[in-house]
């Protein structure tokens, strides 16, 4: 591995990543990948490291994924979430910062719920961080980890046709995504209802669809995002139902994708809303090599982070 | 008490007059403006040594955030930012706390200002009481204190009924209503303008729309009524059109717009990395927004440029985008900013930037002043066009530091501002 080309103290977006660097955190996670199959699933690379797992937005499998990535690289992680510690309303999203500034981390990973405080706090401390999701803005680790899997399922990015169908305007899995895609040379086509389609879209380079047939069609990978219930006191779908009937991925419409595509989604799934159960277990759905490869991709960020950190 | 200001470029649009002139104030008031005037005895004299001397600047839209939110900005303060940034006169708007919805509130921010203040005070009113969009406010009585016109600002007049009552009762007293337009169901939870650039960092939008609809349905209101009708902070192309449609069908409407609605865009969230002085509503609009908005200060349509001076504490803008409040501060920046980018570049005349900061202002809200005719208030702002600045923050004499435009460098600054006569800064 080569950790000279990484020189980035923060990983806060694929907007700003350059495709080598993409491709060295996916080479360095190909490395880390067979320690999951170890009987002692853990190596000591960042023993003596201290990771803080800052979450101010509920998540299971982003959380649980970076801890045992810690974990298995022997970092010291804790966790902070705004239900469970002071972290609420009240302090400062800089005295926050001035706060775990002050326990000499190494390492933040950080949710929030608002785009762009991530990169606030990556200004105000010296510890690197990771952005585990802002907003609708960005959630590199799921790209990448996404791209791990087409490369792993797929041999390559290059030349691949990506459909990405759901909310697109909620979701920052789809920027970060079509950052990543198509700096690796695939091309995105984006669809899904013309309420949860955001203004401008196209100026990112994806094609647009309005609807599931034409995104369907000649793809290669099919990535269904989760439709949030909770969002439904705005008008924008009148009902599941609905949406199931325009965009729900059934075993039906999946043959309008190429042969050989591949079903994805990064959780949590909404059976029966955004897809089928049998779309969801089949044989071309990669959903839970996602989850497992998460954990390497996960891995491989936080030593290529620390590497810059430098043990120095 | 005699004055003679001597050797200076007299530019006063309401009259027409850009030419090297002298310009001689007795108690006050201006009483003659021309080539080589005598000095009488006793009188005082000072060299414009070649400067600018234009009518005091006017600044229709700020918030002094006097009573109530004193750690913002106080009249004190906000009047000492305005005099150091040229002008010579303020209104500022109601949403203090308590509103300015009656006498005694409009009554205590004139004593402030009376007391404490660097420039003119005048008072805008609330449209409805508490700024609660239910029922109008004592317009009547604010007005005999001293009030100039009426305004809901930081919140729209959302109800139409109220709007129509508000543009009919108006007319008693012959004041504007002052409309922050946006509709708030579009608007939504949006705190940047809608488009690609919202789309690529995540944000929610505030569609141009939202203010697009408001100011179409007030200008079918104010032409039922008959009323005075001013847009402020007009901040998209098709919101001018309308407004210049309306002009040219002779209703009483007019319009303002804010400096940094003219000289940045949305693309400034994402530049900035986010940073909450790129946040205020309206929100930063699209280039072709601010291109149609260029057009509309050559073409007329634009009566004014307001800053929308909007103190916010560091404390309070030092959070998420998302979380920080709406507004930027402007009174020390607003002058300097368009001689440098307006003026300079030859986008405006010196005349017609001078007319949109001084005359034009004036006629919107039927202040006295924006103009050096013999009779009027000698009020005089002293315009260096070769001085540069750079603007930053830790020198604001304003209690707020929130500008977008810190580090920025630009030619052309107010050198002396004069109130009745009288050097204040």
């Amino acid at each position: 591995m080569n950790e000279t080309n990484w020189h980035r103290k923060d990983l806060l977006g694929i907007a700003e990543l350059s495709a080598a660097e993409i491709e060295l955190i996916l080479d360095t996670a190909e490395s880390f990948r067979e320690v999951a199959e170890r009987p002692i699933k853990k190596v000591p690379t960042l023993r003596g490291k201290t990771v803080i797992n800052l979450f101010f937005e509920a998540s299971t499998r982003t959380r649980s994924s970076f801890e045992i990535a810690e974990k298995r690289l022997s970092a010291d992680g804790l966790n902070f979430s705004s239900s469970s510690s002071a972290l609420v309303k009240g302090e400062s999203l800089v005295d926050t910062a001035r706060n775990l500034q002050a326990m000499s981390p190494d390492l933040i990973v950080i949710r929030h719920g608002h785009p762009g405080v991530p990169h606030r706090l990556a200004r105000l401390l010296e510890a690197g961080v990771i952005n585990a999701g802002d907003g609708a803005h960005e959630h590199p680790t799921q790209a990448l980890l996404d791209a791990f899997t087409i490369r792993q399922h797929k041999g390559q990015i290059g030349g691949l046709r990506v459909a990405i169908i759901g909310d697109i305007e909620h979701s920052r899995v789809v920027r970060s995504n079509i950052h990543l895609l198509q700096k690796l040379g695939a091309s995105v086509v984006v669809a899904g209802p013309r309420t949860m389609m955001p203004v401008g879209i196209e100026g990112l380079g994806v094609d647009v669809a309005y609807s599931l047939d034409e995104a369907l069609d000649g793809a290669d990978v099919v990535m269904m995002l989760r439709i949030q219930l909770e969002r439904q006191g705005r008008p924008l779908i009148p009902s599941i139902k609905e949406y199931f009937s325009l965009f729900g991925l059934t075993r039906d419409r999946l043959g309008l994708a190429n042969e050989d595509a591949i079903v994805m989604h990064p959780g949590p799934m909404n059976r029966g809303v955004e897809i089928a159960s049998d779309v969801a277990d089949g044989p071309e759905s990669v959903i839970l090599a996602q989850v497992a490869n998460g954990v390497a991709v996960r891995m491989a960020i936080l030593y290529l982070l620390s590497g810059v950190r430098g043990a120095a | 008490m005699s004055l003679v200001i001597q050797g200076g470029r007299v530019v006063d649009p309401s009259q027409k007059v850009d030419g090297f002139l002298d310009l001689r104030v007795e108690e006050g008031t201006v009483v003659e403006v021309g080539e080589g005037l005598s000095v009488p005895d006793g009188a005082e004299v000072y060299d414009a040594g070649g400067k600018v001397v234009a009518p005091g600047l006017i600044d229709i839209h700020v918030h002094l955030r006097e009573p109530g939110h004193e750690y913002k900005e106080t009249v004190a303060s906000g009047t000492r930012a305005a005099a150091k940034g040229g002008f010579t006169a303020v209104a500022c708007m109601a949403n203090t706390s308590p509103v300015n919805d009656c006498r005694s509130v409009t009554e205590h921010i004139l004593s402030e200002a009376e007391r404490h203040g660097r420039a003119r005070v005048y008072p805008i009113g609330a449209v409805s009481l508490g700024m609660e969009g239910k029922s109008l406010s004592n317009i009547g009585d604010m007005v005999a204190a001293g009030a100039v016109a009426i305004s809901d600002d930081g919140l729209p007049v959302s109800n139409a009924e109220l709007m129509r009552r508000a543009l009919l009762y108006t007319q008693h007293y012959d004041i504007p209503v002052i409309q922050h337009a946006e509709d708030l169901d579009l608007s939504g939870g949006g705190v940047m303008h809608e488009g690609e650039w919202s789309t690529r960092l995540g944000l929610p939008g505030i569609p141009g729309s939202a203010e697009d609809v408001m100011v179409a349905r007030d200008l079918l209101l104010a032409a039922d009524t008959q009323g005075r009708y001013h847009v402020a902070h007009l901040s998209t192309g098709r919101s001018l059109d309308l407004v210049r449609e309306a002009k040219a069908r002779g209703l009483g409407v007019t319009c303002e717009v804010t400096p940094h609605h003219l000289l940045l865009t949305d693309e400034e969230v994402a530049k900035s990395g986010f940073s909450t002085d790129c946040k205020m509503k309206p929100p930063l609009r699209s280039e072709t927004d601010r291109q149609r908005l260029l057009e509309g200060l050559v073409d007329g349509t634009i009566d004014a440029i307001a800053s929308d001076h909007a103190p916010h504490h560091p404390d309070e803008k030092d959070e998420s985008f998302s979380c920080a409040p709406f507004g930027i501060v402007g009174l020390e920046t607003t002058l300097s900013l368009c001689l440098d980018r307006l003026v300079r570049p030859g986008i405006l005349t010196l005349s017609r930037l001078i007319d949109l900061l001084s005359w034009g202002p004036a006629r919107a809200l039927g202040l006295p002043g924006g103009t050096l005719a013999v009779g009027s208030l000698a009020d005089i702002t002293l315009i260096d066009l070769d001085a540069t600045l750079t603007i930053d923050r830790d020198t604001f004499v304003s209690r707020s530091r929130n500008t977008p435009f810190a580090g920025w460098e630009l030619q052309g600054r107010a050198v002396a501002t004069f109130l009745a006569g009288e050097l204040v800064s």
